[in-house]
């Protein structure tokens, strides 16, 4: 009680302390959100292996992967939005728009597929700057903004094609997005996936943006004290969602060559599940690129692996919120277990003093 | 009429209240009789709001005795306080803005009826009687929002009485009220005394102290000065006994060659808030912002800086007009601000050291675009060192470090930026004796070297021993500027109590 000033917010608790310096290089590196969500994949992988039937067959990578696709590239921009604090809720929207714009342009209309396509990212790109405006200098909350796009951008695409679907896809273009690389069976959109997985790991972890982006989340009034423009941080990384949604939209459209409003329903809550699975913090300013992906593989596993078990859509749907809750609570479960063995409980004889740096674990 | 009870309502005396290593309170001593209003003045960090907190329940005081009504009281929390008979009535009260007059007048005890419901009629009539007795028109089914802050108070005043409170506490009640609301103010808190209430008043304002209070109480450095009779002392006599203090070779400022003009203030006005300020800052001078915590210096320096806005005026560097409201425009002209709020403005306190002191010179460090924690580190590592911050390492988080390591974090961060015009707000606010005076050897030492500094303080010895020129604000304008030759404590205090209606009732603006 006597040292007010070292009390922080249990936020901020959750996400400076797993950084202490209190504790050896080995547990800092290995006891870490990022890390125990890899030991989580590999437990589970392992276990598919072994005990789902064909899990082990050449199959199963490459529709892994094809399956994956969308959900991994835009976790990677919805990381930036979730490490600023903010949050975008209308990612599977725009993917769906920018699927039926690409059905609209080059089925109904005939443009082909690369002219089509540009539209269709400019498409994403302004629906990211609708999101980005409204939050960043409006000042609204993206929560509340992103849930009114969400149903406004789905009720375009629904409002274009109606209930048809146009799956008149130009063939060459249909089997270039499910091409393998060679004679391998990994799917050509993994050399895709893996170029934006590097872009984005060097935007967030070795950039001035990606520094200003972890400022803005932990404490938004000291980045603008430093210099950082945090309304453009922001509008940048929305803008990142946006154009990174309808390239998803794309891939989308031509993987299955299917152009329809209600594709990609529910994906957000996906792509927001595998973020904060990978130990990305719902309040922002903290979180590793590697741990998303490993986000993102721990959701495609389970469901790969309980559809070839014959489990139902709706159990995978179970089991991902409640891995989600878990991933939420965690941080918050940690940081008390921590704060508890930091201030031992008050004393019972009046002799202890309160120092709460004496209670530091070394 | 019926004779003074002898009795005092408050009895504090030896009362200690330290910080970590910073003792806020070393010997409090308040002694309020039923039936008096009684003023406590003192500088800013006197203790005056320490000592309010431990009465209040707020903080448990360290040593020291603590009678209320005759009895010697422990309070843990502010509610024992106030069930004891103890009200504390803020600057500015937080009432349910969508709640009744009346419902937040009863708060957490509203009588009931059977059936656990309600009974808004006797809670209605209560209210009533209570703003009858008070000589307020108010009307007690309209909700609190959009109440004038004077309102508010009222309304706070009747929840006290309504909780029979035995000690009313008004901490600068009178700080954002017009003349009239300070009159209506006045005359509830003269019908406490009839009622025989003891009242704590404090305030800045040494008019209101003499117009309402009959016993004052002065302290200094979280210590008890002397307590006198209203009506036998005079403003002059406050003033002394409050800044009665040599000031301490702690303050080494050396004389330097006064350089050319870096920072140039013109007219600057933010409606509500300041109005009129210019000012100019010289390379190798010191320029000290004084005045009283809430006049609005901070304000003053933030929207110089580009962190707030302001809607008329000009801020200038070299002779550069700077880009109004871009924080990244200031630093691109050569400032840097040192906020108020180490915690939450100067720093990242969850990341580390090193990357809180490359945080403005980022751009700098990259390498066809990109940063390394490395970078950061070479950046860092001579300003720590300079510093002499005192850390494990610079990847450890600055939220572990105490209050001055922080500090000389917030300024090595700033220095990296190689300014010409250092802004610092309260530089030495909330840390130890030692790291105090390394912070004004170096802000001396970086005069020195030509560096134009503008220190806002609320410690007047550091004013004076530091600053070249005196700027004094007070309630929004500048009401007073000396030179290092010219400026006394009595002076400074004087000016930055004085009142904008005041100078103008003399002719002065």
């Amino acid at each position: 009680m006597s040292s007010t000033a070292q009390q922080t917010p249990l936020q901020a608790a959750a996400s400076a302390a797993p950084r202490s310096h209190h504790r050896p290089w080995w547990f800092r590196t290995f006891v870490t959100a990022e890390f125990l969500i890899i030991a989580l994949l590999a437990l589970v992988w392992m276990w598919a292996t072994v005990s789902v039937d064909n899990f082990d067959g050449p199959l199963t990578v490459r529709y892994l992967i094809l399956d994956i696709a969308p959900l991994m590239m835009i976790a990677l921009p919805m990381t930036l939005v979730i490490i600023t604090g903010q949050i975008d809720l209308s990612v599977a929207s725009i993917m769906g728009l920018s699927s039926v714009v690409m059905g609209i342009l080059h089925v109904q209309l005939g443009m082909p597929v690369p002219a089509a396509a540009a539209l269709a990212l400019l498409v994403g790109l302004t629906c990211g700057a609708v999101n980005g405006f409204l939050v960043a200098y409006v000042r609204l909350p993206s929560l509340a903004v992103t849930i009114g796009t969400m149903a406004l951008f789905r009720g375009i695409a629904v409002g274009l094609l109606g209930t048809t679907a146009l799956t008149d896809f130009d063939p060459d273009w249909t089997s270039l997005a499910q091409s393998s690389l060679g004679e391998t069976r990994i799917p050509a959109i993994s050399l895709v996936l893996v170029a934006m997985i590097a872009v984005f790991a060097v935007l967030m972890h070795a950039t001035p943006f990606g520094r200003g982006l972890y400022d803005i989340g932990h404490n938004e009034q000291a980045a603008r004290f430093s210099g950082v423009n945090v309304a453009r941080c922001q509008l940048t990384t929305f803008l990142l969602t946006g154009v990174v949604s309808a390239a998803a939209g794309i891939f989308y459209a031509l993987r299955y060559g299917n152009s329809r409003g209600d594709n990609a329903m529910g994906l957000e809550l996906e792509v927001i599940a595998a973020v904060l699975l990978g130990g990305v913090l719902i309040f922002g300013g903290r979180g590793a690129l590697h741990g998303v992906i490993a986000g993102v593989l721990l959701i495609g596993v389970i469901s790969s692996a309980l559809r070839l078990e014959g489990v139902t859509v709706n159990l995978i749907s179970i089991i991902i919120g409640v891995l989600l809750i878990a991933s939420v609570i965690a941080p918050s479960v940690a940081a008390g277990i921590r704060n508890r063995r930091r201030r031992p409980p008050p004393p019972t004889t009046d002799a202890a003093e309160g120092d709460p740096m004496k209670g530091t674990p070394q | 009429m019926e004779p003074r009870p002898a009795e005092p309502v408050l009895e504090l005396d030896g009362v200690r209240k330290s910080f970590g290593s910073v003792t806020a309170l070393s010997d409090g001593r308040l002694r309020v009789m039923p039936g008096s209003i009684h003023a406590l003045v003192g500088e800013n960090g006197a203790g005056k709001s320490t000592l309010i907190k431990v009465v209040s329940g707020l903080h448990p005081r360290d040593a020291g005795t603590f009678r209320f009504r005759g009895q010697d009281v422990h309070f843990t929390s502010t509610a024992e306080a106030k069930d004891a008979g103890i009200a504390v009535i803020y600057q500015e009260p937080t009432l349910f803005g969508d709640l009744s007059v009346t419902e937040n007048i009863f708060m957490g005890r509203q009588p009931l009826r059977w059936g656990r419901r309600i009974d808004t009629q006797a809670m209605i009539t209560e209210a009533e009687r209570i703003f009858a007795r008070l000589g307020v028109d108010l009307d007690p089914r309209r909700p609190a929002q959009g109440l004038s802050i004077a309102d508010q108070q009222i309304i706070e005043i009747a929840k006290a009485i309504s909780l029979d409170a035995h000690l009313l506490i008004m901490d600068e009640p009178t700080a954002a009220l017009s003349g009239v609301e300070v009159q209506r103010l006045f005359a509830v808190a003269r019908s406490l005394r009839q009622e025989g209430r003891g009242v704590v008043f404090i305030s800045h304002r040494f008019d209101e102290v003499f117009e309402l209070c009959d016993t004052i109480t002065v302290m200094r450095d979280g210590a008890y000065v002397d307590t006198v009779d209203a009506s036998r002392t005079s403003r002059e006599e406050l003033i002394t006994m409050m800044v009665g203090r040599e000031v301490s070779e702690l303050y080494p400022k050396t004389p330097v060659e006064v350089g050319e003009e870096v920072l140039q203030v013109q007219q600057l006005t933010r409606a509500g808030i300041f109005s009129d300020i210019s000012f100019t800052v010289r390379a190798g001078e010191i320029v000290g912002l004084a005045g009283l915590v809430g006049a609005g210096r901070s304000e003053i320096v933030r929207a110089v800086f580009g962190v707030d806005p302001y809607d008329e005026g000009a801020v200038t560097m070299h002779g550069r007009r700077v880009q109004p409201g871009r924080p990244q425009a200031a630093i691109r002209a050569g400032m840097a601000l040192v906020p108020e709020d180490r915690r939450q403005q100067g720093l990242v306190v969850e990341a580390s050291v090193g990357r809180n002191i490359a945080a403005a010179i980022r751009g700098q460090l990259t390498r066809f675009g990109l940063i390394t924690a490395a970078a950061e580190h070479r950046a860092a590592a001579p300003w720590a060192q300079k510093l002499q911050v005192k850390t494990g390492a610079l990847s450890m988080e600055a939220l572990t470090m105490s209050g001055g390591n922080q500090q000389k974090v917030a300024i090595a961060k700033w220095l990296a930026t190689d300014p010409s015009l250092l802004i610092i707000d309260e530089p030495t606010r909330g840390i130890d004796v030692g790291t105090k005076a390394e912070v004004h050897r170096l802000l001396s030492e970086l005069a020195g070297q030509g560096m134009a500094i503008l220190m806002i303080s609320s410690e007047l010895p550091e004013i004076l021993g530091m600053a070249d020129r005196v700027l004094v604000v007070s309630e929004g304008r500048i009401t007073g500027e000396f030179s290092r030759a010219e400026a006394s404590a009595e002076a400074v205090m004087d000016a930055a109590t004085s009142r904008h209606e005041q100078l103008r009732r003399e002719g002065a603006l």
